[in-house]
């Protein structure tokens, strides 16, 4: 992420991170999770699941902030985060907003 | 159990049909009914919904009857007991949730005060011409029970019948009144609540978890739950399996419809009520229903007067149709003689059950009015020859 | 960094325990949006504090319809169009359960038109979530109520000449005491709207915007669901509280998005409640709200 000019409380806020798990078997290859990844985390793997459709896969390990779009967007069921250890698990769950 | 005392209107009463069906409604334990108006039907739900609310019932008038008999297919999912009321136009509407009522196993009743058909008809005149369709109005295969009363006092009796037998076999149970019963005024005599028994409606005692909505252990009917239990049940109007989950093959639907339909087949002899008088040794038996009934009793009695060795059947439980005592009677009578107000639907079955061992003549009236009895008479008379 | 353990199985899902994961993977077509809008009505049950064993789903017939085979509710598969009146049906059975209508656009304002607006109309206590994909999907890619003008359908080849409901309008004209309408991809928005609806009483409408690829973008050679996401991306409008007049949705053209009507009024049963006590002081028996159940 590119800032124009540096945040006041830059050292203080901690950027979550998290890890994304993929239900290969479930994804039926929508593209959603890789199109709308505010990190872009993610691209179509070349792999095959069990159907035929290609699943994603995590193309920029680490840079997963936990924002649970991907989970949230995903019509399949197929996708979501968890908080990676040792990390802030962020205000990505929908209750907090 | 008993019924509840606030539904009972207890003391001998000066009566219409539809008033004492309704009455019948409330006493048998019926707390939701919705409704549209349709002559000659709509006096049932007028009477309910000026009862209803001291006895904490619930009635709507709906858009529509489509709508109505949705409403009571989804009320009686919370336990309550749901009817609705209707006549021959209205009937035909409500055939696709009849269905799903039948499909989803929901008990409830469906009264049809019958009129002169086809279409519009004869709003305000009588008819029985809907008995067919009270057993075939919706596609597929699927259970039904009818009844039919031949009197105020028997709406209001009868009525309480077909909530208990709705609740037994979980079946939509079909009131098949027509306009004369309907707007007859006659003495009705309503017993104290202790008097009354009803079926509750039954809840499974499994747990959350492992209760299946649609299996029976005898392979007839399966346990209830209510919604808002905790049993986080589906159901669906797709042909299911014991989950409730819709399976789109030809072996489940084998088996749940088979299931279905044999409800009610397999106990037919538990449900199916007659009414005879001087059957045995009869030459000609008159058999007939609801208002048909009694202008043929007299006729019976008349004919009889001739010298007629004439004996009388009254259908009270329609459908399931008495198939095994018709078929016994063929083979000891000349003939039936099938009076209806219609033209020729419930001697088709006598006809089947009899299967030319016995001649079935109908005494067919299009509707409008009942049957004069000296036809009925010169029908049996005929017969007996 | 933390790994699985082992191969993580769909009933490790966050949403498993709504849905009914022994019926996974669901019908739905490879980027059809009513995934996406059960994920977040889900989501939303799960943040309100609501009873979920109080809470009952009912759908029509058509894609959206099979929403509630899916989730872990008392959930009913009704007849075409029939949702509404079912709903209301139970509601009046059980006054304590929260109902919600899940369900399609034909399935709702075509065959089920009729009950849309009463219900509307009568401020019946429900909540509908009406997915609106443009289309009969379920039965091939037939002309719907909503289909705008000039898009292709199964029944006509030649492009829709017919005009198509504002549903946001019509249900706010019959009534509805909140209405508003998200696309599929406003997926926090939809979710909180959503969560508003829950806690709110009344006739509750929320229009869900979502991608048919299977029918309509294939029909209209608009792409797959993905690229009418993209297409709702830039040219979704969030304007809440817009006159819902305004807000017809054109052919490939701007979606307005929003909560569009917020307000109270007493609903059909609070109506009836009052009235009756006033009617009848004493002698009135409300059907208590757990239901018109007579038992021993």
């Amino acid at each position: 992420m590119r800032y124009w000019r540096k945040p006041l409380d830059i050292d203080s806020v901690q950027v979550p991170h998290g890890e994304v798990v993929i239900l290969a078997d479930r994804c039926k290859g929508c593209g959603f999770c890789v199109e709308y990844c505010p990190k872009e985390v993610l691209a179509m793997s070349a792999a095959f699941n069990r159907k035929g459709y290609h699943p994603p896969e995590v193309v920029l390990k680490g840079q997963c902030v936990n924002c649970n779009l991907c989970e949230m967007i995903c019509p399949d069921f197929a996708i979501y985060c968890l908080p990676a250890e040792g990390a802030p698990a962020g205000a990505g769950k929908e209750g907090a907003q | 159990m008993k019924a509840d005392p606030l539904g009972v209107l207890t003391g001998v009463h000066y009566l219409d049909g539809d008033f004492a069906c309704g009455e019948g409604a409330m006493a048998a334990g019926c707390r939701f009914v919705a409704g549209y108006p349709i002559t000659p039907s709509t006096e049932v739900v007028e009477r309910i919904s000026r009862r209803f609310p001291t006895m904490g019932g619930t009635f709507i008038q709906m858009e529509d009857e489509l709508g109505s008999m949705a409403a009571v297919a989804g009320a009686a999912w919370t336990g309550t007991k749901a009817m609705t009321v209707t006549s021959g136009p209205g009937f035909s509407l409500m055939m696709e949730n009849i269905g799903l009522a039948a499909m989803m196993e929901t008990p409830c009743v469906v009264v049809n005060v019958q009129r002169g058909g086809p279409s519009t008809g004869l709003p305000t005149m009588v008819g029985q011409a809907d008995m067919m369709q009270a057993r075939w109005g919706s596609h597929g295969d699927y259970p039904v029970i009818a009844l039919a009363p031949q009197s105020p006092q028997e709406a209001f009796d009868l009525v309480i019948d077909a909530f208990n037998l709705a609740e037994t076999y979980r079946v939509p149970v079909m009131f098949m009144m027509d306009e004369c019963v309907g707007h007859m005024t006659e003495k009705v005599v309503i017993p104290p609540h202790d008097e009354i028994e009803i079926v509750p409606r039954r809840l499974t005692a499994q747990p959350p978890g492992e209760y299946l909505p649609y299996h029976s252990d005898d392979g007839s009917v399966p346990e209830f739950a209510r919604a808002g239990d905790g049993y986080r049940f589906h159901s669906t109007g797709l042909t299911h399996d014991d989950r409730g989950y819709p399976v789109m093959s030809p072996e489940c639907q084998d088996e749940s419809v088979r299931r279905l339909v044999a409800k009610v087949r397999d106990h037919a002899d538990e449900i199916v009520r007659v009414e005879e008088d001087g059957v045995d040794g009869a030459d000609v038996v008159v058999i007939a229903y609801g208002i048909t009934a009694r202008v043929a009793r007299m006729a019976v009695e008349l004919a009889r007067r001739q010298g007629v060795k004439a004996g009388f059947l009254r259908l009270v439980v329609v459908w399931p149709f008495p198939e095994r005592r018709v078929r016994e009677l063929a083979g000891s009578v000349k003939a039936f003689v099938v009076p209806e107000i219609n033209l020729g639907q419930m001697v088709l079955e006598v006809e089947r059950c009899a299967a030319g061992r016995a001649a079935s003549i109908p005494v067919a009236h299009a509707g409008g009015g009942v049957h004069d009895p000296t036809r009925i008479v010169t029908a049996i008379v005929e017969a007996a020859k | 960094m933390s790994t699985p353990a082992r191969t993580p199985r769909p009933e490790d899902h966050p949403i498993a325990p709504y849905l009914r994961m022994d019926r996974m993977p669901h019908i739905w077509c490879p980027t059809c949006g009513i995934g996406t809008v059960v994920k977040c009505f889900a989501s939303a049950l799960e943040a309100s504090d609501l009873d979920l064993d109080k809470v009952a789903v009912v759908s029509g017939i058509g894609c959206t319809g099979r929403v509630a085979g899916y989730m872990n509710l008392d959930a009913f598969h009704t007849t075409h169009g029939r949702a509404i009146p079912f709903a209301t049906g139970l509601k009046l059975g059980r006054p304590e359960l929260q109902v919600v209508v899940f369900s399609g656009d034909g399935d709702l304002s075509g065959i089920g038109g009729n009950h849309l607006i009463h219900a509307a109309r009568r401020n019946m206590d429900l909540l509908v979530i009406l997915v609106n994909n443009f289309i009969y999907g379920m039965t091939g890619g037939q002309n719907a109520p909503t289909t705008p003008v000039g898009a292709k359908s199964s029944t006509m080849s030649f492009g829709n000449f017919e005009r198509p409901f504002n549903l946001p309008h019509l249900a706010a004209s019959c009534g509805a005491t909140f209405v508003a309408r998200w696309t599929c991809l406003h997926i926090r928005r939809l979710t909180k709207c959503v969560r508003v609806a829950l806690r709110k009483k009344g006739f509750r409408f929320i229009e869900v915007v979502a991608p048919c690829s299977t029918l309509y973008a294939r029909l209209n050679r608009l792409g797959s669901g993905l690229d009418l996401m993209r297409f709702y991306h830039d040219s979704a409008e969030i304007r809440h509280g817009a006159d819902t007049r305004d807000v017809e949705i054109g052919y490939q053209d701007t979606i307005v998005c929003g909560n569009f009507v917020d307000i109270e009024r007493p609903t059909y049963l609070e109506a009836m409640r009052t009235h009756y006590r006033e009617r009848l002081g004493d002698r009135y028996v409300p059907m208590p709200e757990e239901g018109g159940w007579l038992h021993a």
